[in-house]
């Protein structure tokens, strides 16, 4: 967990550690601006590295350019500017029908007019393979979805989930080299979206293909990614492991899209950061942040909290407010800066240390490592 | 029903009344349909078929004997010196040239009409309407107008003719008036529109990121079109083709103005029939072969569009 935060900027194009694997996808300074009405620039010189065999994910709100990137690596639209090679093949200019490239959609775009069958048929018929071969494909990706007992309904005969696994049995049939998701989970309830999440890694990890999926929930893309693309505004903030941009994100953007999170005030001076609440805390200097005023992160459930006297190493605050949710309690504090905190305790059986209770004082204990400063 | 213990009346009482209130309304509201259908439709329809099987009056109208003959005299006629029964070549050939140039009207339709469809629903939304605008103007004017318009076109002085004449690619004037080519000319331009809006509602409906997702399973475009495009617009090109083909099979004016007296279509000969050919029971059965022929084309259409919906 050390260098593995990686972070594109447009002075170092691609992050630092794609190097030391296969790239399948190669984004290279990719721009694309409609031109409509108004200009629109949806991609504002994105460069990335897709490794194979890598679960990668575009995570960001919706208009942040994701899907967009999606469209321009599968050919639906040329990019504006830069390039997008498949290893080391430019293939900015390729119509898709040319590109080893397929797309579960986000509504699925199945054909009505055809059986599940036909439709999982249809790609490899486009490629001219061999009846027999095409028979064989076809069972191979029934049996993979499990939808081997449906093989002969029509598309608008089955459920959202069926239709999902239809989609995707139908984008891997021709075994391309990379997988194109564009949020194809969104139109699933939640319990069918979590089986649907550990389905589609399994069919990952079972295929060797690249998967790059796009999503609007930080959830589903923490869970699934190898690593993870945080979008706004046309650009890539951060791409890392789950873990990196969770625990150590670049930006207040990146923090405050994924998870809950504590913004504080603080001072920087040669790695290590003094909270304007008081308390020292090492840290790790993100490139571009000087000595000084700066903004940290810390996540709810890394700082725990008690009633009464601060001890040593610990922060003085007043709880506001306390709200038991199951698993766990959150307590809303206030500093003596006036600054609003909260905190996220795992429930430990009756009986255990209570938590503070609303407008009683309280201690906030900050995990060592919990604290991020933030470029702004 | 959960109210059941709330109702002092046995279950299911109330939802009976209801029921029979119900009906009772449906057949009061639906009686203005009934009489408009009885009076307009089926009552004529009734006078039609009676008509066929009587004997022609001298002067037009009808004589109140039952004959056959109206019937017969749509495929066989006497001969006038031997009495032998002989084909009515005159009505067979014009049989066929309405079937054939009904054909080839709608198909002609079909070419034209397709692509200015598709260009019509693909162009932006706010562009869309005006396109269509233009698609339908024909419609707010006069067919004899229309007709007429297309005779200026196409007559031995006509402007087509001038302006070959003039560029000298022709010497003289090519006859296009009073022929079967005029007809089909005139009928291709005259229900164009018939063809283009429901082909433009289909293609308006159409998905096309399932067009996409074709081109993304490595299907060119020429193939994307075939095996997505084509069977996702087809019951679009089929109702065309049925609102070109039928009214083309009965088309009165259009052969008349431009096809002159003597290319005569399906719907000259039974006007021929009701006034200078003062044989109405002819006129009658003609009517309802060409009536018949119109339904086979209509119950043929509905079995393959509900055996498709029923596939899905």
């Amino acid at each position: 967990m050390t260098s593995q935060t990686a972070h594109a900027e447009p002075s170092d194009a691609t992050d630092t550690d794609t190097d030391t694997a296969a790239i399948a996808v190669d984004v290279d300074r990719v721009s694309k601006i409609f031109r409509g009405e108004t200009e629109v620039r949806a991609l504002d010189d994105v460069s990335v590295g897709i490794r194979k065999n890598e679960f990668f994910t575009l995570l960001g709100p919706s208009g942040c350019g994701k899907t967009t990137l999606l469209r321009l690596i599968a050919g639906f639209e040329p990019p504006t500017m830069g390039a997008i090679r498949l290893g080391t093949r430019d293939i900015s200019r390729l119509p898709p029908n040319q590109r080893p490239i397929n797309t579960v959609f986000q509504n699925y775009a199945l054909f009505p007019h055809m059986s599940v069958a036909q439709n999982i048929a249809f790609g490899l018929e486009m490629l001219g393979k061999p009846k027999a071969e095409v028979q064989r494909t076809v069972d191979e990706m029934l049996h993979l979805v499990r939808m081997e007992e449906l093989k002969n309904r029509r598309t608008s005969e089955i459920s959202g989930g069926q239709q999902q696994r239809v989609a995707l049995a139908r984008a891997l049939a021709p075994h391309p080299e990379v997988l194109l998701l564009d949020e194809p989970l969104s139109a699933l309830d939640l319990k069918l979206r979590k089986d649907m999440q550990i389905e589609l890694k399994r069919l990952q990890h079972e295929t060797g293909i690249t998967f790059i999926f796009v999503t609007h929930d930080q959830e589903e893309a923490l869970t699934m990614s190898d690593r993870v693309a945080v979008m706004s505004a046309g650009k890539i903030l951060q791409v890392g492991r789950p873990r990196d941009v969770y625990e150590r994100p670049a930006e207040r953007f990146v923090a405050n899209f994924i998870g809950e999170s504590n913004f504080l005030d603080a001072t920087l001076s040669g790695g290590t950061v003094e909270l304007a609440a008081g308390g020292r805390f090492e840290v790790r200097v993100p490139e571009g942040v000087r000595d000084g005023a700066v903004s940290v992160l810390v996540r709810p459930e890394h700082a725990t909290v008690h009633s009464g006297e601060p001890g040593e190493g610990e922060i003085a605050a007043t709880a506001e407010n306390v709200v038991y949710s199951g698993e766990a309690t959150v307590v809303h504090l206030r500093l003596a800066t006036g600054e609003a905190i909260k905190i996220r305790l795992a429930n430990a059986p009756q009986g255990g240390e209570a938590p503070p209770r609303t407008g009683g004082a309280a201690a906030i204990r900050i995990a060592p490592g919990a604290v991020t400063v933030l470029r702004d | 029903m959960s109210k059941q213990a709330e109702t002092p009346f046995p279950p299911g009482a109330l939802e009976r009344e209801a029921e029979i209130a119900d009906t009772r309304n449906r057949w009061l509201l639906s009686l203005p349909a009934i009489v408009i259908i009885v009076c307009a439709a089926a009552g004529p329809l009734l006078v039609m078929v009676v008509y066929s099987f009587l004997t022609p009056g001298d002067y037009g109208n009808v004589k109140w004997e039952f004959s056959l003959d109206g019937w017969t005299n749509t495929i066989v006629q006497r001969d006038i010196f031997d009495d032998t029964l002989i084909w009515a070549d005159a009505h067979l050939s014009i049989f066929w040239r309405s079937f054939s140039l009904s054909l080839i009207t709608t198909i002609l339709t079909l070419i034209i009409g397709v692509p200015t469809a598709w260009f019509v629903a693909t162009q932006p939304p706010g562009r869309r309407e005006f396109w269509l605008f233009l698609v339908t103007v024909p419609f707010w004017t006069n067919l004899l107008v229309r007709t007429i318009a297309v005779q200026e076109l196409i007559r031995s002085e006509g402007v087509i003719n001038l302006i070959l004449l003039k560029i000298g690619i022709i010497d003289a004037p090519i006859q296009m008036m009073f022929t079967d080519f005029a007809i089909g000319f005139g009928m291709t331009y005259v229900y164009l529109p018939l063809m283009v809006l429901p082909v433009y509602a289909a293609v308006d409906k159409l998905d096309f990121r399932l067009v996409e997702a074709a081109h993304d399973l490595y299907a060119g475009r020429w193939t994307a079109f075939r095996r997505v495009i084509l069977p996702l617009i087809k019951p679009g090109i089929i109702a065309g083709s049925i609102l070109v083909f039928v009214p083309c099979l009965g088309a009165y004016v259009t052969p008349r103005v431009l096809g002159g007296g003597k290319n005569l279509m399906f719907g000259n000969l039974i006007e021929l029939q009701f006034g200078a050919g003062r044989n109405w029971p002819l006129g009658a059965a003609l009517s309802l072969m060409l009536m018949t022929a119109v339904m086979v084309a209509l119950i043929f259409y509905v079995r393959i569009t509900s055996r498709e919906q029923a596939d899905g």
